[in-house]
């Protein structure tokens, strides 16, 4: 009954209608079938945050599946800066991260840009491009880039022709990496997908104001396109460096699941899962996670902190 | 019914059209072609060769760049198809299985959740908004010891259900802020009138809301068709029993058993393996473009 008093003064009442009474969705009713909507969000929330604050309680123990955990304070944390395997992974994933990262996003607002001028075709310019950035994580594909950067592979073969010896990539240290990173920046195409919805809402009577003015293309690039569309740069920066500090399957496939060769493949998140679920140090592998939760959130940290000064918000 | 698709429609008339009309020279613009379909062709050349070669001799492949076959030769695919355990439909159809469960996950808990944030009033909203926007940043990694002790406690290990169940619990903040987005984008009389019809919120919801947000529920479906159809980590991690492998698990075991010797059976179940992508992704393409533009956009 406390429904029926919440109404409004001047909502007809139920009595007064006379038939059988109905409720009209009172505040408290939409409340309740809000949460109702949200039930399985709770849900899959209680499945979050259980598992976020017990991995937290985890990385302070030695647990190993099979026995119960102990505490051990922060032996793991230490552990961590005298593992060179650690330091080496970490290593991998920030140079491939701060290469490929910079790269991709830079082609893929160039290619944008010149996508962007009125040219014809541009939907199936945008499909070609955009189409290898859902196959760049699929197993078909790193295996496929082994071969293609294998001893006689297409890289090669292809500066065979002009007489150039070309490295192992594969298998020596020195290039393993950077075949991935040729690989992430392969999948520009998603990225540049964001760019060119971003650059169709920068008006085009301000590139005709600026013309009228003199202003030159570069010029205008600088002083109209690039803030206008600098938050959306943010956004994919963001998006890019989360991701890929998240690097697995291109490492693991690589490499057979070794990170190797000369572990010049391992990336953190491929290191942390031999950890956990090779050698069962699950204690040791959740420490690892949130070191990088850690990193992760300082970069994201630096980079909101560092937007309030290059990136430019409308209202 | 003509309403129903209007709001894409208008979005994706946006997108498709150029502002401004042609601009450059006729050589300025010829030279720009040429250059983005060199790109183009660079792009897809490594693709095309992975196809070119699944129809090749194992013996020609590497000696050959150009993308004609001089022999062709289709047993890779036969060969491919018995060289594990399974036949190689066997992968497909779990993969399959995984793939469809998740869409329907998906789309399900995440459209409800995605009404609530759009279109409900009730306490704690803007908090949970945030919450669930700050998952979208969450490195699942952090979760993931936790979570495969209670898989494993609950008996689930070697089931797809560590794949399919989470789907079902509105954990792809992605999907829910597309949706958000999406409804927001549709007008709130909508909702009113069918309120002042006696349409509870779930029937105006059924009725109302959700037909309205096919094209938004398409997107889900495809990106979560991609990324599950592609995902190797999950299975990696709960699915031993080589039956059960999904196709990028047998495709790494293919790599690991036969590789060195079988490139042109391994390429052949590559072309199979991403085949069904590239179909998806030609079929919905505008769905995919649109939804991953909105998301960027706001």
């Amino acid at each position: 009954m406390t429904v029926l008093t919440k109404q409004p003064p001047g909502a007809p009442t139920s009595a007064a209608a006379g038939g059988t009474p109905r409720i009209r969705p009172s505040r408290r009713r939409k409340q309740r079938s809000g949460y109702l909507f949200l039930l399985p969000w709770f849900l899959g929330m209680l499945f979050t945050v259980i598992p976020f604050f017990a991995s937290l309680y985890l990385a302070f123990t030695d647990y190993n599946l099979f026995t119960e955990p102990n505490f051990v304070g922060l032996a793991n944390f230490q552990a961590m800066f005298e593992d060179p395997r650690l330091i080496q992974s970490l290593k991998v994933t920030f140079i491939y991260t701060f290469v490929s990262v910079p790269i991709s996003l830079a082609v893929a607002l160039l290619v944008a840009l010149v996508l962007n001028r009125g040219l014809q075709g541009l939907s199936i310019y945008r499909s070609v491009y955009y189409l290898p950035s859902l196959l760049g994580g699929s197993v078909a594909i790193v295996m496929l880039w082994r071969y293609i950067f294998g001893n006689d592979g297409i890289v090669n073969g292809f500066l065979g022709i002009f007489g150039i010896q070309g490295p192992a990539w594969v298998t020596d240290p020195q290039f393993s990496l950077s075949t991935l990173i040729v690989l992430n920046v392969w999948t520009f195409g998603s990225p540049m997908v964001i760019f060119l919805a971003g650059l169709r809402q920068v008006p085009g009577m301000y590139y005709e104001a600026a013309s009228i003015d003199g202003a030159s293309k570069w010029r205008q690039f600088r002083s109209i396109t690039l803030p206008l569309i600098s938050p959306i740069i943010f956004f994919n920066l963001i998006m890019q460096l989360i991701g890929s500090f998240q690097t697995f399957t291109q490492g693991y496939v690589m490499s057979g699941g070794t990170g190797g060769p000369a572990d010049s493949t391992l990336f953190y998140n491929l290191y942390l899962y031999q950890k956990g679920f090779t050698e069962f140090e699950m204690g040791y592998a959740s420490a690892m996670a949130w070191l990088l939760l850690m990193i992760i959130a300082i970069f994201t940290a630096i980079n909101f902190i560092a937007s309030k000064f290059w990136v430019f918000y409308d209202n | 019914m003509a309403l129903l698709d209007l709001p894409l429609k208008r979005k994706l008339a946006k997108q498709d059209q150029p502002e401004d009309a042609l601009t450059g020279t006729p050589v300025s613009r010829f030279s720009r072609h040429l250059i983005l379909c060199l790109v183009g062709l660079v792009m897809l050349y490594p693709l095309m060769w992975l196809i070119s070669s699944s129809m090749k001799p194992s013996n020609d492949i590497f000696r050959q760049l150009g993308l004609w076959p001089e022999n062709w030769d289709f047993s890779n695919y036969a060969q491919g198809w018995t060289a594990l355990d399974q036949p190689f439909h066997v992968y497909l159809i779990n993969s399959m299985i995984v793939v469809i469960f998740s869409i329907i996950g998906n789309i399900f808990s995440c459209a409800l959740a995605a009404y609530a944030f759009a279109r409900m009033e009730f306490t704690g909203r803007k908090l949970f908004f945030a919450l669930m926007l700050g998952t979208l940043m969450l490195p699942g990694h952090v979760l993931l010891v936790p979570q495969y002790i209670i898989f494993s406690q609950l008996g689930w290990l070697d089931t797809y259900l560590p794949l399919i169940v989470p789907n079902f619990m509105a954990t792809n903040a992605f999907f829910i802020f597309l949706m958000v987005q999406f409804m927001k984008s549709l007008p709130k009389e909508l909702d009113d009138a069918a309120q002042i019809d006696g349409c509870g919120p779930f029937r105006t919801f059924i009725r109302v809301i959700l037909p309205l947000c096919v094209p938004a529920m398409a997107t889900t479906a495809i990106f979560t068709f991609i990324s599950t159809w592609n995902e190797f980590f999950g299975p990696l991690l709960y699915i031993q029993n080589q039956d059960l492998y999904t196709v990028p698990l047998a495709l790494r075991a293919f790599m690991d058993s036969e590789g060195q010797s079988m490139w042109g059976p391994m390429f052949a179940m590559s072309v199979v393996s991403i085949a069904p992508i590239i179909g998806f992704f030609i079929a919905g393409q505008k769905y995919l473009i649109n939804g991953i533009a909105t998301t960027g956009l706001k």
